[in-house]
This record gives structure tokens, sequence and C-alpha cells, in this order.
């Protein structure tokens, strides 16, 4: 295996030390088969150790390694270095706070996801005697796509909403809503709607795409947005035209 | 220790500059200005129809000109890239089922073309007989 | 956070978005290239033609609710687009886009009365 030269620009920043954020540029050593994270690896062990940043399962399940890599929110462990000509500029994801290097906060996205309640709501509390839920595999064909996600915040990175409006819930946590509002076994989409429904939801979005575009698993959350409106309105002109149904 | 996150502020007026994919969108959503003045041109047009021959007569010469033509054709353009991208995104919004598979999306574009072919020719012919 | 009145706003917008992909770029040809340029019967667009072809009440309704919903849809797409580009006086930017399109609808309104 023939052994090249990569340079990456990475983005540094110590709380205890910088009051603005610098580059750093490392030299690797890389394979044919490394991704960034590989390359990111080798500078923790090899170059520097002070280097921060999050990654756990090099195989794109576990949502921890998103950057954004020469302007592209990516997994570092999804992206291979032979694919860029060049330098390669590694920043944290954007539209968050940054803890340190490549760390961001996260705090915000935690607080909106629970807001939209991602799991099965029950009206009543089912006993295991009552048996298991029976789903068809068409039922679940409907909702499938949206289980994918891995909160790795790609989606939030890209999302020019989610950076112009603070109170944005945002494309995951609304996707989430759409996957379980859609699951036969939940019961909960009106007690989601409040948060799902309001200017501050589905309202918030405009319909950019870009979270669609750089999501690694495919969830598109861009869709599950524009049917969540589709879904609200037709309630809304429902309430109107059978009052009586109100909930 | 204690938190001290650095905040980066997005450029709230340039954004859209950063990406190609945000250069596509603030096109197709300045397309809506030209369509809306398209369509008060046309309103216009049928206020001074109700007004009478000569007021119709004298709307209708002020749309000539090369104005006219650059408006018009700047207005074309980005009309047909309104319908390029609205008709792009119809599976994300409205994706179909037949017998229990999804639809592809490319068909559900397709036919949309489809429709837009057939209703553009039979406003041609309307205006043509 | 409440109800938000979104959906008749963006119901009109996503009506108005479907009517103008079909229709704008049909009638931008047939108004402003085909008439001008010669290439339809010189009385497609004439006095006669249009003022027989808004009498009846049908043909009335089909232009208003085409003219309607293209302009709401124009309107709503162009108060996001101001947000996007950094303008944040919102109440003042609705004013304008949603005033501009309810002007237009009046004087639509009052146009096909009077044909």
């Amino acid at each position: 295996m023939s052994e090249r030269l990569v340079e990456l620009e990475i983005f540094r920043y110590d709380p205890e030390q910088d009051e603005t954020p610098r580059f750093q540029t490392y030299k690797v050593p890389y394979q044919d088969d490394w991704v960034v994270l590989d390359a990111i690896n080798y500078i923790k062990d090899e170059l520097d150790r002070t280097l921060s940043y999050r990654w756990s399962c090099h195989m794109a399940v576990c949502g921890s390694c998103g950057m954004v890599v020469n302007g592209e929110p990516v997994l570092a462990c999804h992206t291979f270095l032979r694919d860029y000509p060049g330098k390669i500029r590694v920043e944290p994801l954007h539209n968050f706070p940054v803890e340190r290097d490549l760390v961001v906060a996260m705090d915000d996205f935690i607080d909106k996801l629970g807001t939209v309640k991602p799991y099965i709501v029950a009206k009543e509390e089912r006993d295991v005697d009552d048996g298991e839920y029976l789903q068809t595999p068409a039922e679940l064909a409907r909702f499938k796509q949206y289980t994918a996600c891995i909160n790795c915040l790609l989606c939030y990175s890209a999302c020019p909403q989610y950076a112009l409006t603070d109170s944005f819930v945002g494309p995951a946590a609304l996707a989430l809503a759409h996957r379980y509002n859609l699951d036969t076994r939940d019961e909960g989409r009106s007690a989601r709607e409040d948060v799902v429904a309001s200017n501050e939801g589905i309202w918030g979005c405009s319909f950019v795409g870009a979270c669609s575009e750089v999501c690694p698993k495919s969830v598109d959350p861009a869709a599950a947005i524009q049917q969540t409106k589709i879904a609200s309105t037709g309630d809304y002109f429902m309430k109107f035209l059978m009052p009586w149904k109100r909930k | 220790m204690s938190r001290r996150p650095y905040i980066r502020e997005p450029s709230k007026t340039r954004w859209w500059l950063e990406q190609p994919r945000y250069v596509r969108y603030m096109m197709r959503e300045i397309s809506a200005l030209f369509i809306g003045i398209y369509a008060l041109i046309l309103v216009v047009g049928l206020v001074q129809l109700s007004r009478g021959q000569a007021a119709y007569e004298k709307f209708l010469a002020s749309a000539e000109g090369a104005t006219g033509l650059v408006f018009a054709a700047l207005a074309m353009f980005f009309a047909i890239y309104h319908t390029y991208s609205w008709f792009q995104v119809t599976p994300k919004a409205m994706p179909l089922t037949y017998d229990g598979k999804p639809v592809p999306g490319a068909i559900i574009i397709a036919a949309h073309w489809f429709g837009f072919v057939i209703v553009s020719a039979a406003l041609w012919l309307l205006a043509r007989s | 956070m409440g109800a938000s009145k979104k959906p008749i706003i963006w119901g009109l917008f996503a009506a108005g978005g479907t009517v103008s992909a079909f229709l704008v770029p049909v009638l931008i040809l047939i108004t402003c290239f085909a008439a001008p340029l010669g290439l339809l019967p010189a009385d497609a667009l004439s006095y006669e033609r249009l003022t027989e072809l808004t009498q009846h009440s049908f043909n009335k309704l089909v232009i208003f609710g085409v003219l309607f919903l293209v302009m709401w849809h124009a309107a709503h797409r162009m108060c996001i687009t101001a947000h996007d580009l950094g303008i944040r006086n919102d109440k003042l930017v609705m004013f304008v886009c949603y005033g501009l399109a309810a002007i237009g609808t009046l004087l639509l309104v009052l146009a096909l009365l009077t044909l």
C-alpha cells in the first residue's frame, strides 16, 4: 500500500487560553483507505495530544464525529481523504457553540429534542399481559427511514434557518416527531402538536433542503417537515369544517 | 472547570453566498419577486380592460419595448426555475405508495412535467384559436 | 407556544406555488413573447376577445382563483426572503408584501365585477 502525505488545517480553540480560535496545520502520512477520522486519530496519537474531538464507532452508526470538512458537514469516519485533492480544512459543526477544538456544545439540540417527545406516547399504559403491539411491514415502511437518525447534527450544521433563528426546533427533532406521529403504536401526535406545529417548529422551516442533502443516513428531514406542514394545514382546515371533532 | 464556549455568529445577510446549495435556494425564493410582479401586471391589465378599449390598448402599448422584453425574459427564466424547483420537491412533500411500495420520485416528478406540457399546450391552442 | 395561524398563509402559498408552477411559464410565453412577436393571431389578446372571455362567470372565477393564489404565493415567499436577507422588521415586511397582495386582490375583484 502506498503512503502519501496530506495536510490538515484544524480548527483549534482552547477555552482556558484562547480568546479566538485559530487554525493549526498538520502533515499526516496516510493510506488510500483512510478516512478523515483516521488522520485526526493519527494526529492525536503521534503529533499532538492536546487535540480534542468526539468519536466512537468509526462506522457511521454512533453519530459522534460530525465535523465540517472543507465547508461541508460530514461524518469524519465516512469521508475518505483520497477524495480531497489539496489541503483539508476541518472545523467543528456550524451553528453550535464550540466547547474546545472540534467539540461542540449540543445542549440546545438535546433540550429541543425532548420537547417533541421522541418516543411512543400511549394514552393508556399497556400491560405486558396485553401482548405485543402488532404492526404490518407496510405500517413500518411508512416511518422506517426516519428511524435511521443517529443525532449526528449534520443537518443542524447545514440548516440556515437554524443558524438565523435561535428558537427554531430544527430538522432532526422535527423528523423524529414525524417518525413517531407515523407510528401506528403511537398516540402522541396532538401532544407533540404544540411544539411541532408552532412558529418555532415546522413553520420555521423554509424548505432549503440542505438538511436532507447532508444527512449521512438518508433520513430526509426536509421531506418529514413538508409532510408535517401538509398534515397540520389539513388539521387546521378540518377544525373549521368539523368543529365537533376538535380535541 | 467552568465552560467558556466560543460562539461563531453567521452573517445574517450574506450567509447564502457561502454554499452553492444556498445560492440555488435563494434563486428559487427570488423567483417569487418576478412571478409576483408579473401577476400584478396582469391585474393592472384586467383593470385597464375593465375601463374600456382605449385604456386597455394603452396598457398593451406600454408593455412593449426593450424594458418590457428584458423583464419578460427575466420573469420567464425565474418562472421556469420555480416550476423546476417546485416539481423537484413534490416526491418529498407528497410521497405516494402503489401496491404497498413507494412510487419512485422520478415518476412523480415526470408526471408533473407531463401535466405541465398538457396544460401549456391547451392554453397555447386556446390562445391560437 | 399556542396555535399558529401559519396554516392559512402556508395553504395559500402551497396552492399558489402549484398553480404558478403549471401556469405562469405558458402565460408569460403567450402574453409577453408570442403575442408581441406576432406568433399568435393578431386578435389573440384583443379588447373584443378578452372582454368576451371575461363575460362568463366561470372564467371570472378561474381568473380570480389563479391570480389570487399566485399573488399570495409570491407575497409569502418574499416575506421569508426578506427575513433570509437579514431584514428583521417583520411587521413592516408583512405589511408591504401582504399589503401589495391585498391591493392586487381588491383591484382584481373590482375589475372582474366591472367586466
